[in-house]
């Protein structure tokens, strides 16, 4: 019988070398386990700073508005929605649309009452139709930038100040800004 | 084999005839439903380019293959032959497929591109997905400020067996979207709690409806009539139970329902300060029950505990009125309890309320569309 | 393919039955690390499960006999749904082709068993007490979960513990199938006979390893999508949730960037089964073996950039749509590149038609014509017609049932022999068959029909004018169910009186289990490996 002495699978016989060229691998091997286990653990504050440092954060901060130039040759129609279903909150805006000039500022306003018995706090978050018109729409004032709380029977109306970027593709002529209401904290999943 | 023929032939005559004994009456849907709009009728001509195509070729290649099975079969003799590979036979089954799909890229393309072109339009709907129902609310152009929500009317003896089936089963609602023809109708789908889908196929137009998130699509009917869809994403127990009507009408009829909309929107805002008698009050309560709450509370009231809580001898349903009236205002939040204060006016709330607190064995006094006005802030 | 040369005797069959370690009875199997015993175990394993799964679609079909709602409530329906889809796919079909490769891996390329042969007894191992997680949700309050096999959040965050036992089941499927794989992976890198080199390998190896590296890569990632889920359900994240800066549709993503490569996962150890069996009843070798490599591996690459043609109506911009149209539709290049290369293979060859044969030939039919109506829903405007409706489900029973499970079958058929020593009765085997093949039909060729009329995917209950697809749908599922259990029977029959199988009982076939080991294959083989040249 051939007798072959490369690598077959039964070999009882290890030499010293081959053990310690395992140890070694093993250390190795743990220790990216081990670094594995660690970054995902930094993932958690590491999330926050990769989002602030490529300016993607859907919970928003107010935009820096450069230039105000206003576009009088175009129109751009904004639908306002609401949406508050979980919340126990009605929530309206107070105009259904507006239309507005690229460049020019435009504030409209929406009104919020907690009608339950206990106060409720809420965060607003923004959605766009088109979702790729987000990106011109910018909002200098908006009660979505920070957690609104409303006592019991508490009506309230918040403004929304805005701009549309020049920069807005020649198609778009309607956008629609979404606002939906959640609730703050003891979020629990049912059943 | 004669063995194994009969096997066959046995089979397939028992599965005839047992279609042929439970044959329905009408007519048999095959294919794309009647287009009713320019992008129907787009993607149906697409489909039927694509599906000759694909008809060639298939023919094409699987008469080689059946030619094989029957030509070149031991069998009779034929002798197999030891040819393994062909570069150039490869090549050009490798290059004229991939040039038939540059080809069908095109015109597919120019379709893509327009079914996704929302602008200009004339009138903005936003429609909004919930557990079981649509809401429709009119936000520009003709009919602005109108808002409804459109319930499935089948009743639950059809869909239990208990009753024959009417012709529109399932497809049929309480408030028709109602839009007018020829116009560019943009629509923007959200969601209230998961992920539904807007779809009515005669106009070639589907949307998922996402919760927390816009997303905007179009459609511009070419034909007046009466077009129905349904939910086609997976949302939960009733599904298969909320279907989307629309009704294309000319311009002069769509602005007489405007007006009559508008005007019935302000008189069911029924009189609140209205004292009902209690038995007036239970049987309104008892259609209101069945058109919102039986799926979940099922119609013995006993619910299918712990996702949906038995109203008969419940906690809110016996105890104090405050509370009952509260959950149906306001829901509770974190599970599928709506709020139905947004969705139902004072009477009929009081009517559900007062119909379920004397229901299933309870026995716990009625409420006054003025006590639940009360309670709302 | 390879020419074998070997200078040893041909495999010294020292009893088949003794020397399995010393343990007997249930604790043989418990304990094995023979990748014979696992890969039946394996097999045993999904058929089990695909009785199951096949018992749940037949509650499905059987309240889609008629309109109205007869035989159970939608909160089950969802259920059956759900589970049919989770059991089917992680329970029967993916495992069975794991059985396949067990057996047949280290027998093809001249190793003596798996390069870890305890890892493997534990990956299958892991393998029931994941079902059980799966079959237990359906006695938690609330029942299993009702989401469809997809999962889609938010939905998911609305389910009972159900939906948690189902979760777990998941992460432990998913890690049995990546230590298979990378026993796989290493086995065949590293355990191939002196002179088999890659391309000289059995196109069937080739699948696997291929296989291999598609599971590592993306298990992770499901596992992944549904631990999200479990922290949106029970820890308070919002990967899924809007309130929380999340987005369902976040979900769709990371579960499709899977899901996509997962159903190549289930087709190519089908075409690595199918290209052994073509050439063997054609009596010629496989058409262009290296290109039947390359475009396995252009389809494993191109698997991976393509996952949002499940998604086309969520609302993406059109460069999206367009963009996964166009990648969805260049699959289509290599994959008709194999199906010509089988057709090839079997032209002017010398064909019979034995059980094995009429199972691949059903495949290469029918897994084609499922290709076609993938081709049809690839295109967007298409897709937003057919998109979650019946044609949808025809399409992927099609390529998956018409598809992975007759090469299944034909695997059986073709390799019984080889593992057993036994013939099977080839006028059943026959007759299986053509049951099979036309209930299949009868069930799914109608479904295109249903969805094409605008039937809705995931209901119990539809409006009138789908009601006479529906019923034929269900009759031909009750007649496919029964024919699987004559399967049954005719597999019990050969291993119980079987007529003895020879040592060669298909001529053509040439790979190395058939020309280097007796019939039936030696509990311990290849421990000296043969010579390739």
């Amino acid at each position: 019988m051939a007798e072959s002495v490369d690598n077959r699978v039964d070999k009882p016989n290890e030499s010293p070398e081959t053990r310690e060229q395992n140890r070694r691998l093993s250390v190795r091997l743990a220790v990216v386990a081990a670094a594995m286990f660690g970054f995902g653990f930094a993932l958690v504050p590491l999330y926050d700073q990769i989002c602030v440092a490529l300016g993607i954060n859907s919970v928003e901060r107010p935009s820096q508005v450069v230039n105000t130039q206003v576009d009088r040759s175009r129109t751009v129609t904004i639908e306002f929605d609401s949406n508050a279903h979980n919340i126990g909150w009605r929530f309206e805006p107070l105009v259904n649309h507006l239309d507005v000039h690229p460049g020019e500022l435009a504030t409209v306003e929406y009104e919020v009452v907690n009608v339950t018995d206990k106060p409720v706090t809420g965060q607003a978050i923004p959605s766009y139709g088109p979702p790729s018109a987000g990106e011109y729409f910018h909002k200098l004032e908006c009660f979505c930038f920070s957690q609104q709380t409303l006592q019991p029977g508490e009506r309230r109306r918040m403004p929304v100040t805005f701009v549309v970027d020049a920069r807005l593709p020649k198609g778009v002529s309607s956008i629609a800004l979404s606002y939906t209401f959640f609730q703050v904290a003891g979020r629990e999943g049912s059943g | 084999m004669k063995g194994f023929f009969s096997g066959r032939i046995v089979s397939l005559v028992a599965a005839l005839a047992a279609l042929a004994a439970s044959a329905p009456a009408h007519a048999v849907a095959w294919y794309f439903q009647t287009p009713a709009s320019q992008i129907a009728r787009d993607i149906d001509q697409l489909h039927q380019y694509v599906m000759w195509l694909i008809i060639i070729i298939f023919v094409g290649v699987f008469g080689f293959m059946f030619w094989a099975c029957y030509a070149h079969r031991k069998s009779v003799g034929h002798k197999a032959a030891q040819f393994h590979e062909n570069t150039t036979v490869e090549l050009i089954w490798t290059i004229i497929p991939a040039i038939i799909l540059v080809i069908i890229a095109w015109p597919v393309t120019k379709t893509v591109i327009a079914q996704k072109d929302t602008s200009a339009s004339d009138i903005t709907v936003k429609v909004t997905g919930y557990q079981w129902k649509w809401g429709y609310d009119y936000i520009k152009g003709e009919g602005e400020g109108i808002q409804f929500l459109s319930t499935l009317t089948t009743p639950r003896e059809q869909i239990e067996g208990n009753a024959p089936k009417g012709e529109n089963y399932l497809l049929e609602v309480d408030n028709e979207m109602v839009v007018p023809v020829g116009k560019k109708i943009r629509v923007i789908t959200t969601a209230a709690d998961v992920v539904h889908a807007w779809w009515v196929p005669a106009f070639g137009v589907k949307q998922d409806a996402i919760p927390g998130f816009l997303r905007d699509i179009w459609f511009k009917p070419e034909k007046e009539g009466v077009f129905r869809g349904q939910c086609t994403e997976l949302c939960g127990k009733e599904h298969a139970y909320m279907p989307i009507v629309v009704r294309v009408v000319s311009q002069d009829d769509y602005t007489k329902w405007v007006t009559q909309k508008k005007q019935a929107m302000s008189a069911s805002a029924d009189d609140p300060g209205k004292t009902w008698a209690e038995d007036e009050l239970i049987k309104r309560g008892e259609k209101v029950y069945a058109a919102n709450c039986v799926a979940c509370h099922q119609a013995n009231g006993r619910g299918m505990p712990p996702a949906f809580p038995s109203l008969a001898g419940g906690k809110l349903t016996t105890g104090p009125k405050e509370g009952h009236i509260d959950i149906v205002l306001n829901g509770k939040p974190g599970t599928a309890m709506a709020a139905f204060g947004k969705q139902l006016n004072d009477t009929d709330i009081a009517a559900v309320i007062s119909y379920e607190r004397n229901s299933w064995g309870n026995k716990a006094g009625i409420v006054q569309p003025a006590e639940v006005k009360a309670r709302r802030k | 393919m390879s020419s074998i040369v070997d200078t040893h005797p041909v495999g010294h069959a020292h009893d088949d039955h003794g020397h399995h370690g010393k343990y007997s009875g249930l604790m043989r199997w418990v304990t094995t690390t023979n990748h014979k015993d696992i890969g039946s175990m394996y097999l045993w394993f999904s058929f089990i499960m695909f009785l199951v799964g096949g018992t749940m679609a037949l509650v499905i079909r059987a309240e889609l006999f008629q309109p109205g709602l007869q035989v159970v409530d939608p909160d089950f329906f969802n259920q059956m749904t759900t589970m049919h889809g989770l059991i089917m796919v992680f329970g029967a079909i993916m495992p069975a082709f794991v059985g396949f490769a067990n057996w047949l891996i280290p027998m093809q390329i001249g190793a003596p068993d798996m390069a870890f042969a305890r890892l493997n007894n534990w990956s299958f191992w892991l393998l029931p007490f994941a079902a059980s997680l799966l079959i237990l949700s359906f006695f938690m309050p609330g029942g299993a979960p009702g989401v469809g096999w997809t999962m889609y959040a938010p939905l998911t965050v609305q389910q009972g513990i159900g939906m948690d036992l189902t979760i777990f089941g998941i992460h432990i499927l998913g890690m049995s199938s990546i230590l298979g794989s990378i026993n796989i992976i290493t086995t065949i890198l590293n355990m191939r006979a002196p002179g088999m080199t890659l391309m000289k390998m059995p196109l069937f190896c080739w699948t696997w390893l291929i296989t291999a590296y598609l599971l590592v890569a993306t298990m992770p990632v499901l596992a992944g999508a549904v631990t999200m889920t479990l922290t949106d359900r029970h820890f308070g994240t919002s990967f899924f949730n809007a309130a929380g800066g999340g987005d369902p549709v976040l979900y769709q993503h990371i579960f499709w960037f899977f899901g996509h490569p997962e159903v190549y996962i289930i087709a190519l150890p089908a075409f690595g089964v199918v290209s052994q069996v073509i050439p063997a009843f054609s009596r010629k070798p496989l058409f262009g073996y290296a290109s039947m490599v390359y475009a396995v591996a252009a389809i494993a690459i191109l698997s991976f950039i393509v996952w949002a043609h499940h998604m086309y109506t969520v609302g993406m911009p059109v460069t999206g749509q367009l963009f996964f149209m166009y990648a969805t539709t260049l699959i289509a290049v290599p994959t008709g590149v194999k199906v010509f290369n089988w057709v090839a293979t079997m032209w002017k060859g010398s064909l019979t038609f034995e059980t094995p044969m009429l199972f691949a030939i059903g495949f290469l039919f029918l897994f084609t014509l499922g290709g076609f109506t993938g081709l049809v829903l690839s295109l967007v405007p298409v897709d937003i017609q057919l998109h979650d409706t019946y044609y949808v489900v025809a399409h992927f029973h099609y390529v998956m049932v018409a598809g992975a499970l007759f090469s299944a079958f034909a695997g059986i058929y073709f390799w019984l022999p080889k593992w057993t020593g036994r013939m099977y009765d080839e006028r059943l085997g026959k007759l299986h068959f053509w049951l099979t093949l036309i209930f299949f039909n009868l069930i799914f060729f109608v479904q295109h029909f249903l969805g094409l009329a605008g039937m809705p995917r995931r209901i119990p209950d539809y409006p009138l004018m789908f009601e006479t697809w529906n019923k034929v749908s269900t009759i031909g599922a009750f007649g496919f169910g029964l024919s699987q259990l004559l399967f049954l029977y005719i597999v019990l029959k050969a291993l119980k009186s079987g007529e003895k199988a020879p040592q060669l009982p298909w001529e053509g076939a040439d790979s190395l289990e058939w020309t280097h080991l007796p019939t039936p294959a030696p509990y311990h083989s290849f421990e000296t490996p043969p010579v390739v040249k």
